[in-house]
């Protein structure tokens, strides 16, 4: 027979609580004043130079133990003045600075540099050429979300993906790199055309990474989409609701994770985008998770167009056939005196726009990417405006971040896939 | 031309200026003193109905005499409508224009934008300070038309003020005042920025142009 024994506690507490248990307090600061720890905030300085902010971004944390309070960002450290440069250079020479500006997706920033002048000019470029842009575009498009999803999942603590997307986004450079002959300062257009057509053997290796590329989306699928940690992360972190997302003005998946199905490549049709059969896709809950999904079937989205526009490659012309635009191949300018002309002028005076203004917007990987030329008849265009997707998808950031713990602010800044470049411009 | 233009001059009369259309896009220049309220109804208005807000920019040219222009470039998802509305600031008066922060949050760092390359100042704007340059930058506007591309000061001298910066001079007020760091701050400092006012713009003496 066990035997109960009671036996007498002096507990220092200073009474017991509806439940008839005593309260309990921490030894030792009995009587004592407990310091008052809500009213201290701490300031945490993240960055500018921290893998986790995704270049030189600096971020302003005020933390209440780890929850942020408040979140101020400071951009500017990778200003380059590339506006300013641009008002003092010919719409060719141009193109070359937009390399430098979202440099994850260069050649569809060389795309809309050359289209948004074209539309100035009033130039109508050759079928040929239309489709070796989309190809360029949806490219960029692949590799920018590569490079997002690779550095997200590190963010959140999952090193393979970034293996594996990198290894994708590098046959990407080599495609890149056989067509232009640069990895990442690309500058594949031109006013009128293309620097180059493609070379011998590209299409057969487009449509290799095509056929292989979607494979490695479904491995990272199975890594990630059902993924319990991953889903902890990023489902209900950073989320916006369209109406919210509309008033910031975001834009590409940013929005569309959002629920509000706006894509410039079908609701302000380019380059025949509206003959492509693809789909867009549009998150519910606007969280970094819907985020995730919507680049993911982006890409996907992105190799059904590749497939198509190598399908419907015509042959022809790249470029436009106006010696006043193009310049005359090296052969004839050195042979023709009028082919030697036009080479000169091109040169030397640039090609003019007349006096006018136009916003041209593309779908790139990050959202609307819009370039606003005003033009005085020149050569150089008067005003050379960047509307830079990242800036004004991070200026939502402290919408997104205030209330939520410090290891989703990363979350949520990784999810915003910025670019410094574009955004300090 | 955007059917708008002739809905905004029923509402708002001699308000509304010019209208033109340049590459297929209307542009419409309105008077400075209702923008924000004749923003707030393109907004608003059901049949109108520009709820986002895609840029806010301004435009100098190169014709010192014509005036700077803020630009708006506003868009109606659901109707796809795009409209583009302009407000001159001639530059002998005061560069002021109201902030449509309260209208589109997108407008915070586009305006903040304007105020740091052109020095367009944005009444109610709830936090108007540099964007991209430094707070304490002293050498003025970068994209105004008569800005050297080099800048204004010499190599030498950007390298010295660079290297003589008091790096808490980047921290807003607020900022500091949680980190308690503006009282390591030098006096003329602390006092200037308790004023409120976040650096200041001198006149260059060594101006190289006209």
């Amino acid at each position: 027979m066990a035997e109960t024994r009671t036996v007498e506690l002096e507990l220092a507490t200073t009474g017991t609580d509806a439940h008839g248990r005593p309260v309990r307090i921490p030894v030792g600061v009995a009587g004592a004043d407990e310091p008052d720890l809500t009213a201290e905030s701490m300031l945490l300085n993240v960055g500018p130079q921290h893998p986790a902010t995704h270049g030189v971004l600096r971020l302003v944390v005020q933390l209440d133990g780890e929850v942020v309070q408040r979140v101020v960002p400071h951009i500017g450290y990778l200003h380059s003045g590339f506006e300013k440069l641009g008002e003092y250079r010919h719409y060719n020479q141009i193109i070359p600075l937009t390399d430098r500006t979202d440099y994850l997706a260069p050649m569809a920033n060389n795309v809309a540099l050359a289209m948004a002048a074209e539309q100035l000019m009033g130039i109508e470029i050759t079928e040929r050429c239309k489709v070796l842009r989309v190809i360029a575009c949806e490219l960029s498009r692949i590799i920018s979300h590569l490079v997002w999803l690779g550095t997200t999942a590190i963010d959140i603590g999952a090193f393979t993906p970034f293996l594996w997307t990198f290894q994708e986004r590098e046959k990407v450079y080599n495609l890149q790199e056989a067509w232009t002959g640069a990895r990442l300062t690309t500058s594949l257009t031109r006013v009128g055309g293309m620097m180059a057509d493609i070379p011998e053997g590209f299409e057969q290796q487009l449509r290799d990474f095509c056929g292989f590329f979607p494979s490695v989306l479904d491995e990272v699928d199975r890594l990630l989409t059902r993924n319990g940690i991953w889903i902890s992360r990023t489902q209900g972190v950073g989320t916006l609701t369209g109406e919210e997302a509309i008033d910031y003005g975001l834009s590409g998946p940013m929005l569309r994770a959002s629920g509000v199905a706006y894509d410039v490549r079908r609701d302000r049709p380019y380059l025949d985008y509206e003959t492509y059969d693809f789909d867009i896709p549009v998150g519910q809950h606007g969280d970094v998770y819907d985020r995730y999904l919507v680049r993911m079937e982006e890409m996907r989205q992105s190799v059904r167009i590749l497939e198509q526009a190598l399908d419907r490659l015509p042959d022809g012309p790249v470029n436009v056939a106006d010696p006043q635009v193009i310049l005359p191949p090296k052969s004839a300018a050195m042979n023709d005196m009028e082919a030697m002309i036009f080479h000169f002028k091109q040169v030397m005076e640039g090609v003019r726009a007349p006096v006018g203004e136009v916003y041209f917007a593309i779908e790139n990987g990050k959202g609307e990417l819009g370039y606003y030329f005003v033009s005085d008849g020149t050569a150089k265009p008067v005003r050379w405006r960047i509307r830079p997707p990242s800036l004004l998808n991070l200026a939502a950031l402290p919408k997104m971040a205030e209330g939520h713990l410090f290891a989703d602010l990363i979350a949520i800044n990784a999810s915003v896939d910025i670019v410094m470049g574009e955004i300090d411009r | 031309m955007n059917a708008t233009v002739d809905s905004l001059r029923r509402a708002f009369g001699d308000k509304v200026g010019r209208a033109l259309v340049s590459c297929g896009q209307t542009i419409v220049y309105v008077d400075r003193s209702s923008l924000a309220e004749l923003l707030r109804w393109l907004k608003e208005t059901p049949d109108e109905a520009y709820d986002f807000l895609v840029d806010v920019t301004a435009v100098e040219y190169r014709d010192p005499e014509l005036p700077l222009e803020v630009v708006y470039q506003l868009r109606s998802l659901a109707r796809g409508a795009e409209l583009r509305v302009k407000v001159e600031l001639p530059k002998e008066g005061a560069l002021e224009v109201e902030s449509v922060v309260p209208v589109w949050r997108a407008a915070d760092w586009l305006e903040r934008e304007v105020y740091d390359m052109f020095g367009v100042t944005f009444t109610g704007h709830p936090d108007l300070r540099r964007l991209l340059m430094w707070e304490t930058y002293s050498e003025g506007y970068p994209l105004r038309k008569d800005f050297p591309l080099r800048g204004r000061f010499s190599r030498a001298e950007q390298v010295r003020r660079a290297l003589a910066a008091n790096p808490e001079a980047n921290y807003s007020l607020e900022e500091l005042s949680i980190a308690q760091a503006q009282y390591d701050l030098p006096p003329d400092m602390r006092e200037r920025l308790e004023r409120g006012e976040r650096g200041s713009i001198p006149e260059p003496k060594d101006e190289r142009h006209g």
